[in-house]
């Protein structure tokens, strides 16, 4: 691992020294950050890949605007200490767009700047909800839905597809499923027709949750929205079977995973649970997927279809603006449908992407179905 | 005030209290013998659960019935847990029998991480379904949100195994070497008692009732994986502490007025907060009582 690591930065590192030796103005360079080497490479590597796949394709077919496209890749390990260099350096370099940052912090970090040198920036990854919502960063597009996403679908789900009114939040006090959880609340708290009667966290690893579960049954609630993972949702959905309530669980896609239904058996079904809307069958998806095996043997990464789609989305804006202008790009971003490998998208004002999001699941006979 | 509530809300503290107690009974009766706090015992009741998912799952395949499975799995998982405990204390404890109490202690915190990535790697890192092999009485169908079978069994079980172990104890020729080997270990040498004998055999009743418990709770919260010893270990010892460790009705006190605080806490205040009302209530108790609410004064010798 640390070996195949090392060869990979060695080569981002030599193929960033030839970038940089090569002073032709005659091409357009895009910028891709996140972090390559460290804990977390193995979420910023796949995006590299991917921009290089995509920029590889439109390279053959003449590049963008006549010229040749050329990636400026910089590392910066999901560090926000760092990320604020970086950004420094990739503009120096004179990019016209970024594709990243990858980690939340680091590319809000990194805004900032490249708001001030008028740089397009657009994340596969970066999921907090703010980063698009706060309106503070109007040069900020993510392919990737934010955090609160599945709380807003969740709470959309229970209170109007099942038409369930008094709705127990639990959470398992984790950073991810209690966050999770409280945008339920806040989302269930502004609508009209429904209420939170219970929101609790729960021991994770406990031995036992028939006190919580009873508190849920004298509460009156009639569904529950649960924030975490497969663990302790198996043993939830078990206990609440075991003590014959019947009751809607309603959960997230920590828990839309196999090993939930194989754990929690019988009692697994019915539960609905929210997840990624699967693209990897679509045609561009297909064909991405094939490109990279052949040119790495091995399957994509973290957020490899994500940063693909924001790569494609960034060349098409280029292409429709059909200049590198701050203004023309965004507006192409925010005008534009683009089919990329995760169906066809466009942005929102806020910077998030239209049609790329989670769909509600449900098990049914042991596989979980999706509900359309 | 909600009479059904408060009902349902003890019955789950008492199912959580005897759940903590099929563990503590093991961590209370080695420390009442040896004064070492195992800490791998929370690990032996997890290797239990596995040795029992693994004959199960074999029975299960060769179709055997199901109270069968329940038995032969059990009686498996009694054994290979007692081999691990006997064999545990000879590799980690013996040789430190001498050493000060810490060495030991740490040697047991070894013993606990070692048994929890040995399982890891021979076994997997995933959770496991583990099969449902009490089934459910027909009699408790009217009342079955209210009691399951497998908390009945779980209750009923606890209550057996400590009215056994004090009978032991209290009654048997073991049970008095055991008594006197925690009194003074060179006494009792002196008077012909093989005290590596009765370590063996305390090692060999707390594994095989921890295995027991492995197999009971594995079989009611529907799935086990390697780290499952670890907080049930911990909560057990709390309520060892909180009885009193070294006594046996003790520890099954404390496990249950654990379990009740946590239940009720939960219920009427938030289970945000489970842990915190345990360890308050623990606090609470060790300060009036030191040596637990049922042990005894420790008496300084002159």
């Amino acid at each position: 691992m640390k070996k195949i690591l090392f060869v990979c930065s060695l080569v981002l590192l030599v193929s960033v020294f030839f970038v940089g030796c090569q002073k032709d103005t005659g091409v357009i360079k895009i910028g891709v950050a996140g972090p390559h080497t460290g804990d977390l490479a193995s979420y910023g590597i796949p995006t590299v890949k991917a921009a290089e796949l995509v920029v590889a394709d439109w390279n053959a077919n003449g590049g963008v605007l006549g010229k040749k496209i050329e990636l400026v890749v910089e590392d910066d390990v999901c560090d926000p200490k760092v990320a604020p260099d970086v950004a420094t350096k990739l503009i120096g370099e004179g990019v016209v767009g970024i594709v990243g940052h990858i980690c939340s912090g680091a590319t809000e970090a990194a805004l900032g700047i490249y708001l001030d040198s008028s740089i397009p920036v657009i994340s596969p990854s970066a999921t907090n909800p703010p980063l698009t919502k706060s309106g503070a960063y109007p040069n900020f597009f993510r392919t990737i839905a934010p955090d609160d996403a599945q709380a807003i679908l969740e709470v959309d789900f229970v209170l109007n597809t099942l038409g369930k009114t008094r709705i127990a939040v639990l959470h398992d006090k984790q950073s991810y499923g209690k966050g999770l959880a409280e945008f339920a609340k806040s989302f269930i708290e502004q609508s009209s027709n429904g209420e939170v009667v219970l929101f609790e966290g729960i021991q994770a690893d406990a031995v036992d949750y028939s006190a919580v579960i009873n508190k849920v049954e004298n509460a009156g609630a009639d569904a529950i929205i649960y924030g975490g993972y497969h663990p302790e949702a198996s043993k939830l959905v078990s206990q609440i079977k075991e003590k014959g309530i019947n009751i809607a669980f309603i959960s997230d896609d920590g828990v839309k995973d196999d090993t939930f239904i194989e754990v929690a058996g019988s009692a697994a079904e019915g539960v609905y649970a929210s997840g990624p809307n699967d693209t990897t069958q679509d045609p561009i998806a297909v064909k991405a997927r094939e490109n990279h095996v052949a040119k790495y043997s091995e399957e994509p990464g973290a957020f490899f279809y994500n940063a693909y789609a924001a790569t494609q989305a960034l060349l098409t804006a280029i292409a429709n603006a059909e200049s590198t202008d701050y203004e023309a790009i965004t507006s192409a971003l925010t005008s534009n449908y683009v089919d990329t490998t995760l169906g066809s998208i466009s942005f929102d004002e806020n910077g998030d992407a239209i049609g790329v999001g989670f769909s509600m699941f449900q098990v049914q006979n042991g596989v979980y179905v999706e509900i359309k | 005030m909600n009479v059904q509530y408060l009902l349902n809300l003890l019955m789950s503290g008492l199912t959580k209290g005897s759940i903590y107690a099929l563990i503590a009974l093991g961590y209370t009766m080695v420390y009442g013998i040896i004064k070492l706090i195992n800490f791998a015992h929370g690990e032996i009741y997890m290797i239990g659960a596995f040795t029992a998912l693994i004959f199960a799952s074999l029975l299960h395949y060769m179709g055997v019935n199901m109270i069968l499975i329940l038995v032969i799995s059990m009686a498996f998982a009694v054994v290979f847990a007692s081999g691990y405990g006997i064999i545990m204390e000879k590799i980690a404890y013996k040789p430190l029998r001498d050493a000060p109490r810490l060495s030991a202690l740490i040697s047991a915190i070894g013993m606990s991480l070692f048994l929890q990535n040995y399982v890891l790697i021979i076994q997997t890192e995933r959770f496991l379904p583990f099969p449902r092999l009490i089934p459910d009485f027909p009699f408790l169908a009217p009342i079955q949100s209210f009691i399951s079978s497998r908390q009945i069994v779980i209750l009923a079980v606890t209550l057996v195994v400590m009215v056994f172990l004090s009978i032991l104890i209290k009654f048997t020729k073991i049970g008095k070497a055991m008594r006197a080997t925690s009194q003074d270990k060179t006494m009792s040498l002196l008077v012909g008692i093989n005290v590596n004998k009765v370590v063996s055999v305390t090692f060999l009743i707390g594994s095989a009732t921890a295995a027991i418990g492995g197999v009971l709770i594995a079989t009611y919260m529907g799935q086990i994986n390697y780290k499952i010893g670890f907080l049930a270990g911990i909560k057990a010892f709390v309520a060892a502490v909180l009885g009193g460790i070294g006594s046996i009705p003790g520890a099954v006190l404390g496990s249950f007025i654990l379990g009740l605080t946590e239940s009720l806490g939960t219920g009427y205040i938030s289970s945000d907060y489970e842990d915190v009302f345990a360890f308050l209530f623990l606090i609470l108790i060790l300060t009036f009582r030191p040596s637990g609410i049922l042990g005894k004064p420790e008496t300084q010798k002159v």
